[in-house]
């Protein structure tokens, strides 16, 4: 033992357990995002139970999902007022989801294990994912058609499932016609109120042709408040179609709940599924979470705009950094003087990579938004102030500010790309008479190609992942409207959006109901890091191909 | 690549010329094609380069030109003068102007109020005071100034409560103005309050007007001392207001001294009343019936010197003090160890050469103005101990002045009854070395402290912006995330530079990158969501860990080395300890883990937070410890990956050498290896450091973000970066919280700069020594 450690053999254990650390905590992290953010869309068994309290004769009946189990010392709960059994050191408590947030007020409950009696799994429980008010959990009395009980029993259940398919159907015309026709006449509508307030700014117009104008603009707008009274009318005939079908519901503690089925996104029994329904199931709510639009302050539904926000700003900035980056790299290491003016700029380059982030965000607001976005809204919307257009954070403010942002990442990649390539490539297209430009063109620049993929991709998934510049250039909790849709100019530079890093801090930290959306938290995190693995991953496979290739082409 | 190098591209398609050589005009129309074309690539190319570096120089210049305003002296310029509109005759006892700076009403001895024009001095309106032709005026007072109202006591014992409206309106025209004057409140049908009571003169009088009435502070002539609060109640019904008049005497100063000078703070529960030996006297009316004098004291330091002038500031809560020897300090009503409010001098301001005559406050700021008999006036600012400016604005003595409501211009009136109208440049006095830097006595507060909290629901709220807690906080998070991550990532390093088997160090490498690519959010939500809970309830685990890891790593070896048998040993190759201990750490942990309540019965008394409170150590959740575990996690990849390149890149005949010599492989590692590979090892920590300096989503989720000034480990803290993401949004544009957070990221900046590039120069030193050796 003692020549062992007289050795040093201990340290180099030591230190190799210093990587495995490190190693166990990255694939841990990695893992549990991965399981908590995957089985949060498999259907979960719900429970019956009676919790009874010492003493007591009557017990109450609770059904719930078991969303975490804890272990915790009888003192610590002693502590904080719950009755433990004498003479027992250790509790066991489960967090039960109970759901019904409307009827309860707290849905999410603590109940220790010692007093939970009777437990089982009746098939006939029925769980309700609402529109509102979150998830609801019950037994399934009976169906209505215009509040006349219609069904009952297991009746009610065959007669209920029918009605569903087609009740989703017609909701999802209401929310087409809500969220993209309606949507579209008011953007035509503020386009008008718009241009009647240029009218009036515009001092170069004479009065008859600011009558003319108004004339063709009242034409205009009767015409979409004919538009809107037809879609109007078409989604209050649907409401009204959906609202005449309901079921009642009898809760956990006996009440009787009414719940109209326009306001049930998805209805199944957990405790009687086969494995290929969950499956199906589980697919459904997936697909569901992809491409659905956020409900309850983003803590249900779907995280559509942040994806959609994401994509569409990193697309933008990658256009914007590319360029760049690859000419200011292929200045620094084609063109420029080499000296030490080069070696400053290429050190202060390098270190602008370890500049933190947040300092790019407040760059970026005070210069590119209120300082260029308040002078381009003097400039050329006139009409819309005092309220601001590119006045205010904004996609392309948070574009741009991401480009320089990883700008470092692409130019340093690239000049890595131009140092590995073999000077006599270059001396031999020289030799053979291509000017500068051509021996770039035609030789360095598609070596080098792959390395400014590579700095391309990593620019991407660190801009993918960067939140905090957002929070003060771009990104809002909820965005009414995307960046990019179908109407004219169909980019809209001048929109907030919602980010898929962002929308992970905004629910998990700044929501009412932390633990309903800790789940969405969690399936979010999943979507991201999948997202940045794979992007990393292709930077780094291209980046080893490129390293074999010149190995062999430099021999 | 097409789109990016548009000026490239036209070479490509170039048309080729298959068998003979172009005939010689061509070749030369062909050459000087491809050499503009070569020009005009070197010309492009050289414009975008520069005109990126350029850009990121930007940052900086960009920044720092925020920052700069907040550097600017103050400054006044005087705008026009004229006669006193109304009339010379008549002395002036209050002037003021609108929020534009548009139109100002004087308040004369004449029992008039004049509203003119501030650019040439026209007079808009005149208005008599319904005061008896007969009766004189012997004392003025003001509430605070931004309520605009005024109240003139009278030889009668009776006093006149006075506000001007300026009543702004807009037209296509611009601003308009149908300024008057409204008398707040009435005894019955009379506008005239009688505050004496038995007909004496009020020799001093204060007013001040909240929700719940209004109250008036009055020393008479034969020196008693009367309060009257008036209390309004308003009918729910009917809408109609009723007020109730309640007259109370004030316990009288003592022996000998004769009041000069009353004011009655916004809360209408402290009195304060100067007399003429230059002593301040505090009274607690909150209950007016048993008001009694609770402290008094001489202020002015100076022993033949007068207090010659005494004014609240904003929010009525510090009293400035001027002397006749041309003093100025600042005075507060501090609580002492038994909760007794005392009259405590806070901090002492750049003496004027003569007497004080006045002193104006801000309506909005905790600036003012003081003024002497010589004509000079000074701007200053209390709480970043700064006198801004000192000018003198006429040469005959300076009777009153008074500040504009954004503090952007001021009246001087002098013994001449000229008005002198100033513009007064004066943004940014809040900001001072010692405010952002050093201790600051707050009001309300019973010592100096370094304070940060910017802004607040009331108006009359003094914004603390001291950077210290931040910087504090900043360092605190990243000496804890370095007390994690640097033992870790660089045993780490050693280890699979020197001693880990290549297979493994591909597999290996690979991770840790990804590692450093995971999204700062996602480390901070877990860290905030699941590790601060988590760490919470099963505290013993995590200490446990900590202590016992490095144990059983050790001991895990030993046990692998001496007791497996023989034949497995010689399957498995060097190299492969860590995978080996990835086991063992898993089975530690999850130990640690099971046995934490175990640990907490026996040894804390089944609950540590609850021990830990009882101990005295506060714990938050969301803690340094989080944050030290979370964003030590962030700056591992980046510690780990350069000092890696730093050992793996020691040359190999140095470490072979040692081996030959007879040197154990860790022998080597910590005489040679490290040695030769510590400028690397420091940069790479300069760096990690950096970058835990600046990170901000970790800190922002996985703490309190309160800003405190201490280095416990159980609580949390707020950094400059976590405060720029918290604030930066809600700071309006231009104003003096926008600048000091600027600030802050120009301080970021500077500093990871600066970091940065001292790891750079060591690492470049290094890597040409290697090549050297």
């Amino acid at each position: 033992m003692k020549d062992w450690f007289s050795k040093g053999s201990p340290w180099i254990w030591l230190s190799g357990g210093a990587v495995s650390i490190c190693m166990v905590a990255v694939t841990g992290l990695v893992l549990m995002i991965a399981i908590n953010g995957l089985s949060h869309f498999w259907p979960k068994p719900v429970v019956e139970f009676e919790y009874r309290l010492p003493g007591q004769s009557e017990g109450q009946r609770v059904i719930g999902e078991v969303n975490r189990t804890e272990t915790m010392t009888a003192i610590a709960m002693r502590e904080a007022g719950l009755t433990v059994p004498e003479g027992q050191e250790l509790v066991t408590r489960h967090m039960i989801k109970r759901g019904n947030r409307d009827v309860t007020g707290q849905d999410f409950v603590w109940y220790l294990d010692d007093h939970m009696y009777d437990r089982r799994f009746p098939r006939d429980i029925l769980v309700l994912e609402r529109l509102t008010w979150g998830d609801f959990y019950g037994y399934l009395v009976d169906y209505r058609i215009d509040g006349e009980v219609v069904a009952e029993g297991a009746e009610a259940r065959a007669a209920f499932r029918q009605r569903m398919a087609e009740t989703a159907d017609l909701v999802r015309e209401i929310n087409v016609i809500e969220r993209v026709d309606i949507g579209d006449v008011n953007f035509r509508m503020e386009q008008l109120r718009l241009r009647d307030r240029g009218l009036n700014l515009n001092e170069r117009l004479s009065e008859a042709q600011r009558e003319q104008a108004r004339a063709e603009m009242a034409e205009r707008q009767a015409a979409l408040d004919e538009d809107y009274a037809v879609l109007e009318q078409r989604r209050n005939e649907l409401r009204h179609e959906v609202g005449r079908y309901a079921i009642t519901m009898e809760t956990m503690e006996g009440q009787m709940r009414t719940i109209r089925l326009d306001a049930v996104v998805h209805a199944w029994w957990p405790n009687d599924m086969s494995m290929f329904q969950k499956m199906g199931h589980y697919g459904r709510n997936f697909w569901d979470f992809v491409s659905g639009y956020p409900r309850e302050a983003n803590t249900e539904g779907g995280i559509l705009p942040a994806i959609y926000g994401t994509v569409l700003m990193v697309i933008l900035m990658s256009i914007v950094v590319t360029p760049f980056g690859v000419l200011a790299a292929i200045y620094l290491r084609e063109y420029a003087k080499q000296g030490w003016l080069t070696r400053v700029i290429r050190i202060s380059v390098n270190n602008l990579a370890g500049v933190p982030s947040i300092v790019f965000g407040v760059f970026g607001l005070g210069f590119f938004v209120y300082f260029l976005g308040g002078n381009i809204d003097r400039l050329f919307y006139q009409e819309a102030l005092p309220s601001p257009t590119f006045g205010s954070p904004a996609l392309i403010w948070a574009s741009l500010t991401l480009a320089l942002l990883t700008l470092p990442v692409v130019i340093v990649a690239t000049e890595e790309g131009l140092s590995r390539i073999p000077r006599s490539i270059r001396d031999g297209s020289l030799a053979l008479g291509a000017t500068k430009a051509e021996t770039l063109w035609r030789t360095v620049i598609p070596l080098a190609a792959p390395a400014m993929m590579t700095g391309v991709i990593l620019s991407v998934a660190r801009a993918a992942g960067e939140v905090a510049p957002l929070m003060l250039v771009g990104v809002v909790k909820l965005a009414p409207s995307l960046p990019l849709d179908g109407n004219a100019p169909f980019l809209h530079l001048d929109r907030a959006f919602m980010h898929l890093g962002f929308h992970i801090f905004d629910v998990g930290f700044q929501s009412p109901n932390v633990e309903a959306g800790r789940p969405l938290v969690y399936a979010t995190a999943l979507i991201l890091v999948a997202l940045i693995i794979v992007l990393n991953l292709t930077a780094m496979i291209i980046r080893n191909r490129l390293r074999e290739r010149y190995r062999s082409e430099s021999d | 690549m097409n789109q990016s190098a548009p000026s490239l591209s036209s070479a490509g398609r170039e048309p080729g010329q298959p068998g003979a050589l172009p005939d010689g005009e061509r070749r030369k129309r062909l050459r000087r094609w491809r050499t503009i074309k070569d020009y005009f690539a070197k010309y492009s190319v050289g414009t975008f380069g520069v005109g990126v570096i350029i850009a990121l120089a930007l940052i900086f210049v960009y920044l720092f030109s925020e920052v700069a305003p907040m550097l600017r002296p103050a400054s006044l310029t005087v705008e026009a003068q004229y006669p006193a509109p109304g009339g010379t005759q008549a002395e002036t006892l209050h002037i003021a102007m609108d929020r534009h700076k548009a139109v100002a009403v004087r308040y004369t001895s004449e029992r008039e109020a004049v509203f003119f024009n501030t650019v040439d001095g026209s007079v808009i309106r005149r208005e008599a005071l319904p005061i008896p032709e007969d009766v004189r005026v012997t004392a003025f007072g003001l509430a605070e100034p931004r309520n605009r109202l005024s109240i003139f006591g009278l030889e009668n014992g009776e006093a006149l409560l006075v506000r001007h409206e300026f009543n702004e309106s807009f037209s296509r025209d611009g601003r308009l103005y149908n300024p008057s004057l409204v008398y707040p409140v009435r005894d019955g049908e009379r506008v005239l309050l009688d505050v004496a009571g038995d007909g004496s003169g009020i020799a001093s009088i204060a007013i001040q007007r909240g929700s719940t009435g209004t109250s008036v502070a009055a020393a008479l002539d034969d020196g008693r001392l009367r309060l009257v609060r008036f209390e309004e109640t308003t009918s729910f019904l009917t809408g109609e207001v009723t007020v109730r008049r309640n007259a109370y005497d004030i316990p009288r100063l003592p022996e000998g001294a004769e009041p000069t000078r009353v004011l009655l703070d916004i809360t209408m529960r402290h009195l304060l009343v100067g007399d003429n030996q230059g002593h301040l006297h505090y009274y607690d009316v909150s209950r007016p019936a048993q008001a009694e004098r609770v402290d008094s004291k001489r202020i002015i330091r100076a022993d033949s010197a007068e207090v010659s002038a005494l004014e609240y500031l904003l929010g009525t809560v510090s009293v400035i003090v001027g002397g006749s020897e041309g003093s100025v300090s600042q005075i507060m009503l501090v609580r002492d160890e038994d909760n007794i409010n005392r009259i405590t001098r806070v901090r002492d301001f750049e003496s004027h050469a003569s007497a004080v005559t006045g002193i104006s406050p801000e309506y909005i700021r905790k600036g003012f103005v003081t003024y002497d008999a010589g004509g000079n006036l000074k701007l200053h600012y209390s709480t970043s101990y700064r006198t801004l400016l000192s000018r003198t604005v006429t040469d005959a003595p300076l009777a009153l002045v008074h500040m504009a409501p954004r503090a952007n211009g001021l009246f001087a009136v002098d013994n001449q009854e000229r008005v002198h109208k100033v513009d007064v440049f004066n943004p940014h006095p809040e900001v001072s070395v010692r405010a952002l830097w050093g201790k600051v006595w707050y009001e309300g507060r019973s010592q100096p402290e370094y304070v940060w909290q910017s802004s607040s629901a009331t108006d009359e709220f003094e914004p603390k912006f001291s950077l210290m807690p931040l910087t504090l906080g900043t360092v605190k998070a990243a000496f804890y995330a370095m007390l994690f991550a640097m033992p870790l990532a660089i045993l780490g390093a050693v280890y699979s530079a020197y001693f880990m088997s290549p297979k493994l160090r591909q597999l290996v490498k690979p991770s840790i990158e990804i590692m450093e690519a995971l999204p700062t959010v996602i480390l901070g939500f877990l860290a905030g969501l699941w590790l601060a809970p988590f760490a919470e309830r099963n505290l013993p685990a995590v200490f446990s860990i900590l202590l016992l890891m490095p144990v059983f790593l050790i001991f895990a070896g030993y046990v692998w080395m001496k007791w497996m048998p023989r034949a497995l040993l010689q399957r498995v190759p060097d190299g492969w300890e860590a995978a080996i201990l990835v086991p063992v750490v898993i089975f530690v942990g999850w130990a640690c883990v099971v046995l934490s309540p175990w640990v907490e019965i026996a040894l804390f008394s089944g609950d540590m937070r609850q021990w830990l409170t009882d101990v005295g150590i506060t714990y938050d959740q969301r803690n340094a410890m989080v944050v030290g575990i979370a964003m030590g996690f962030a700056v591992i990849p980046t510690i780990y990956s350069i000092s890696e390149d730093a050992v793996f890149n020691v040359p190999k005949h140095l470490t072979q050498g040692a081996l030959a010599l007879g040197a154990t492989p860790w022998q080597t590692v910590t005489r040679v290896v490290l040695l030769t590979a510590s400028p690397g090892i420091f940069s790479a920590v300069m760096i990690g450091f950096g970058r835990a300096v600046g990170e901000t989503m970790i800190v922002l989720m996985a703490t309190g973000n309160s800003p405190v000034m201490n280095f416990n480990i159980f609580e949390g803290m707020r950094t400059l970066s976590a405060n720029i993401a918290v604030e930066m949004p809600e700071a309006a544009v231009g104003g003096t919280h926008y600048r000091i957070l600027f600030l802050a990221a120009l301080v970021l900046f500077v500093l990871t700069f600066f970091l940065n590039t001292i790891a750079e120069i060591v690492r470049h030193r290094l890597r040409k020594r290697y090549s050297s050796l």
